[in-house]
């Protein structure tokens, strides 16, 4: 009731409330006790229109007693949870309280089935049946946002079921990409590489990397700008997982392909982020998405 | 004892008609105090045909989840699963509309039956009466007929009372559960219930076992025709039903006027007296405690008892029976014969309700018959609109949910058709087993450039592989610009 500042409204519900419940009480009682003249026909007397006369039909008396239950089981309620104003009840029932006790009640229900992945190797884990069920419904719930409900990914947002890694692909290194998060930075390097037209022709290098189509006489230019890239790509364009450098050579372009995409790349450069779910998710959840994620792109033998 | 038992429904009592109240009127409460009635137990073709309908009933109630059908309960509407299994037929939530139009067409039997004979759905088939019944049986058994039981519960509390009061509670109760049991049964597997609750496990089940218990026991047991009187919306409104031409229970007040005891062996006509004896039985007989010689009340359940009364009554006086008799309000008027009622039955809001509930119940039966036991949901991916893929592909992402609505597992083959060159990129089969529902990722591919930017009309094809079961659905494929 912070939302107050003075306690007028508590005490206007409080008053409102229990008056109401007295006059519906003295109502029955008014209404108990009054006696109506029935005629002999069981009418009550009255005429309208000419003929139309009101039959005396009684409520049967149990009638009244559902109504003393309801009053009763109100009085009961308000006494016992919060009804009125400020007032917390006898119970201190919350809301709060409520979900903390669900979720207690929750986890209680779940920590032994993650306790059986727990003692698993991260590899045994990912070909686990039930494992693999929850791997899918967590992904689904955290994961599937940006990286698609088949986890392939879209532009910006990795594809993690094709065994290429940008911050390393073991079952270890996936759980630390959960955990912790990453962030992927591309610096502007246009003043590095020089002039738009070594950007240009640096653009057709990085495509002839992979075999990609390109234009080989402004590749066989650009190649000697490339030194400026090296320090994270790698002198032969494989990238650096433990910066979190792409490898440039497997023709998988998470930003977008062509020499238009590569060359806003250079010029413009791009940060990139994936959030950390420490704080989300629980240390077991993590570990089960982890497998999962590694089981993607890595089949083992055995059947799913 | 016995014999003094008995004796009372040998004889005939004459006797005076309830006191009119006085002229003048009289001062009474806004409320009444509930009058407990003694129903007296009276044999004849109507109390036959409810007896008939009370095994009827009671049987499908009571016997029902205990028929299997293969390895599972026959009926069995297991909700914590979401599955619905009525015979052959295994329902999902998404099949509600079934049990819409099952409550149409209760709804349309309700009113074409009203509108031919009156409540007979009241008299002689709603749980509420047959419980009654069931429940008045066991009085009628432990504390005697009418009389019997009028005398037991005006006089002093002796050990002989308290025994056949708490001998009948016993067996209130003992029915009461079995009954609540019953129908718990009907959504947990019936053969596993009874060791879990002598087990006290699962709280609900106890408490529904319970609560429904207490509702027969309750109901049927004390509340009986209040419940009809004051609870039931339907006795509210059966008149925007009724019309003159409606069959129901009616007393021939033009023969039966006016009324009074009499000597067998005097001429009563000569007296001016009607057919009517007012010995009241068709008074103590009704389980509402209506006088139907009032004529046509609301209260009334249309149970017909006070015909089968009445006409005991004639027969035993030598008078032609149906005095009170099952007509309608023309009928009595005109003095019509039962071939010129029967021709009446034939009327507009009769033929318009047989029309559409015949109609409903093919439409009902046609659709329950030619069902695919399969069922698909498509949801186009939250993420990607659409990706450009290796080998110069563009790619959609769907996600299927195939709920597979047989009881063996199935192999399903998915296919994608209405573009060009549309093909699916992932897995193309699945496994789904009995009555399970999963979903799948599906992804679909077109060449680079085969379609024009913009949303494209598609849809999926699945089948299953065993039997004849396809389905197609419609969704969209997105080209980006």
């Amino acid at each position: 009731m912070s939302d107050f500042t003075s306690n007028f409204w508590s005490v206007f519900v409080t008053a409102l409330t229990l008056i109401g419940i007295i006059a519906c009480g003295i109502l029955l009682w008014m209404a108990g006790r009054k006696k109506v003249m029935a005629t002999a026909d069981n009418t009550t007397g009255h005429v309208w229109d000419e003929d139309l006369v009101e039959m005396n039909n009684p409520l049967p008396r149990w009638w009244v007693w559902l109504f003393v239950i309801t009053i009763i089981f109100g009085l009961g309620y308000l006494a016992a949870y919060p009804g009125l104003g400020t007032f917390t009840g006898k119970l201190n029932w919350t809301q709060k309280g409520e979900y903390d006790a669900e979720m207690a009640k929750a986890k209680a229900e779940i920590e032994p089935i993650y306790a059986r992945f727990a003692s698993m190797k991260p590899e045994d884990v990912a070909v686990d049946p039930q494992a693999h069920a929850i791997g899918e419904r967590l992904f689904m719930n955290n994961c599937a946002q940006c990286h698609g409900s088949d986890a392939r990914g879209s532009k910006g947002f990795p594809n993690l079921a094709d065994g290429d890694w940008l911050h390393g692909g073991t079952p270890e290194k996936i759980r630390e990409t959960l955990e912790k998060g990453r962030i992927g930075n591309m610096p502007p390097m246009a003043a590095a590489v020089g002039s738009p037209d070594d950007v240009r022709n640096l653009s057709h290098y990085v495509l002839s990397l992979s075999g990609s189509p390109h234009d080989s006489l402004r590749a066989s230019l650009g190649k000697s700008k490339f030194v400026a890239c090296a320090a994270c790509h790698g002198m032969d364009g494989k990238g650096n997982q433990a910066l979190g450098a792409p490898n440039l050579t497997d023709d998988i372009w998470l930003h977008g392909w062509g020499e238009a995409a590569i060359t806003a790349m250079i010029n413009n450069g791009k940060v990139n982020q994936m959030p950390a779910q420490a704080d989300k998710l629980t240390d077991a959840q993590i570990g089960v998405l982890a497998s999962y994620v590694w089981g993607l792109s890595n089949k083992p033998n055995a059947a799913r | 004892m016995k014999s003094s038992e008995r004796a009372p429904r040998k004889v005939i009592p004459i006797a005076a008609a309830s006191p009119e109240p006085s002229a003048e009127g009289e001062i009474v409460s806004l409320y009444e105090a509930q009058k407990k009635i003694y129903p007296r137990s009276i044999s004849g073709f109507f109390a036959r045909w409810r007896w008939a309908m009370v095994f009827l009933t009671q049987l499908v109630f009571y016997g029902l989840p205990w028929l299997e059908w293969g390895q599972r309960q026959m009926v069995l509407f297991d909700l914590g699963a979401r599955r619905f299994y009525i015979f052959g037929l295994v329902l999902y939530p998404q099949d509600f509309i079934y049990l819409t139009g099952l409550l149409i067409i209760s709804a349309l039997s309700l009113f074409l039956f009203t509108a031919v004979a009156g409540r007979l759905w009241c008299g002689f088939a709603c749980p509420q009466t047959v419980y009654t019944e069931i429940f008045m049986w066991i009085e009628h058994k432990i504390e005697g007929d009418r009389s019997a039981r009028l005398r037991l519960d005006n006089s002093p509390w002796t050990f002989e009372k308290v025994r056949k009061k708490l001998l009948k509670q016993f067996i209130w109760v003992a029915v009461a559960l079995w009954t609540g049991f019953t129908f718990v049964g009907y959504f947990v597997p019936i053969r596993d219930l009874g060791g879990e609750l002598l087990a006290l496990q699962g709280g609900w089940q106890i408490f529904w076992v319970l609560f429904y218990g207490f509702a027969t026991y309750g109901n049927a047991g004390f509340m009986r025709e209040q419940v009809c009187k004051y609870m039931c919306p339907y006795a509210r409104f059966q008149s925007a039903m009724f019309d003159k031409d409606t069959l129901i229970v009616s007393y021939d007040p033009e023969r039966g006027e006016p009324r009074g005891p009499r000597v067998k062996t005097v001429d009563y006509k000569a007296k001016g007296l009607g057919d009517c004896i007012d010995c009241t039985l068709c008074v103590q007989v009704c389980p509402v405690g209506i006088d139907i010689r009032k004529g046509l009340q609301y209260e009334c359940i249309g149970c017909g008892l006070c015909v089968d009364a009445c006409n005991t009554v004639m027969d035993k006086m030598n008078y032609p029976k149906g005095l009170i008799r099952y007509s309608t309000q023309n009928g009595v008027l005109n003095r019509w014969s039962q071939s010129q009622i029967l021709r009446h039955v034939m009327r507009p809001r009769v033929l318009i309700y047989t029309a559409v509930l015949v109609a409903l119940c093919l439409g009902m039966l046609a659709s329950l018959t030619t069902r695919t036991p399969l069922k698909v949901d498509i949801v186009r991916d939250r993420a990607a609109l659409s990706r450009i893929v290796a080998g110069g592909k563009l790619e959609n992402v769907y996600r299927l949910q195939i709920m597979n609505a047989t009881e063996t597992a199935q192999r399903y083959r998915i296919s994608a058709n209405g573009l060009d060159g549309l093909e699916v990129a992932s897995e193309q089969e699945f496994d789904i087993g009995a009555a399970e529902s999963r979903w799948v990722a599906v992804r679909l591919q077109i060449p680079y450039g085969a379609a024009a930017p913009g949303s494209h009309a598609i849809h999926f094809d699945i089948s299953a592989l065993d039997n004849d079961g396809k389905v197609s659905e419609k969704s969209i494929f997105l080209v980006p610009r």
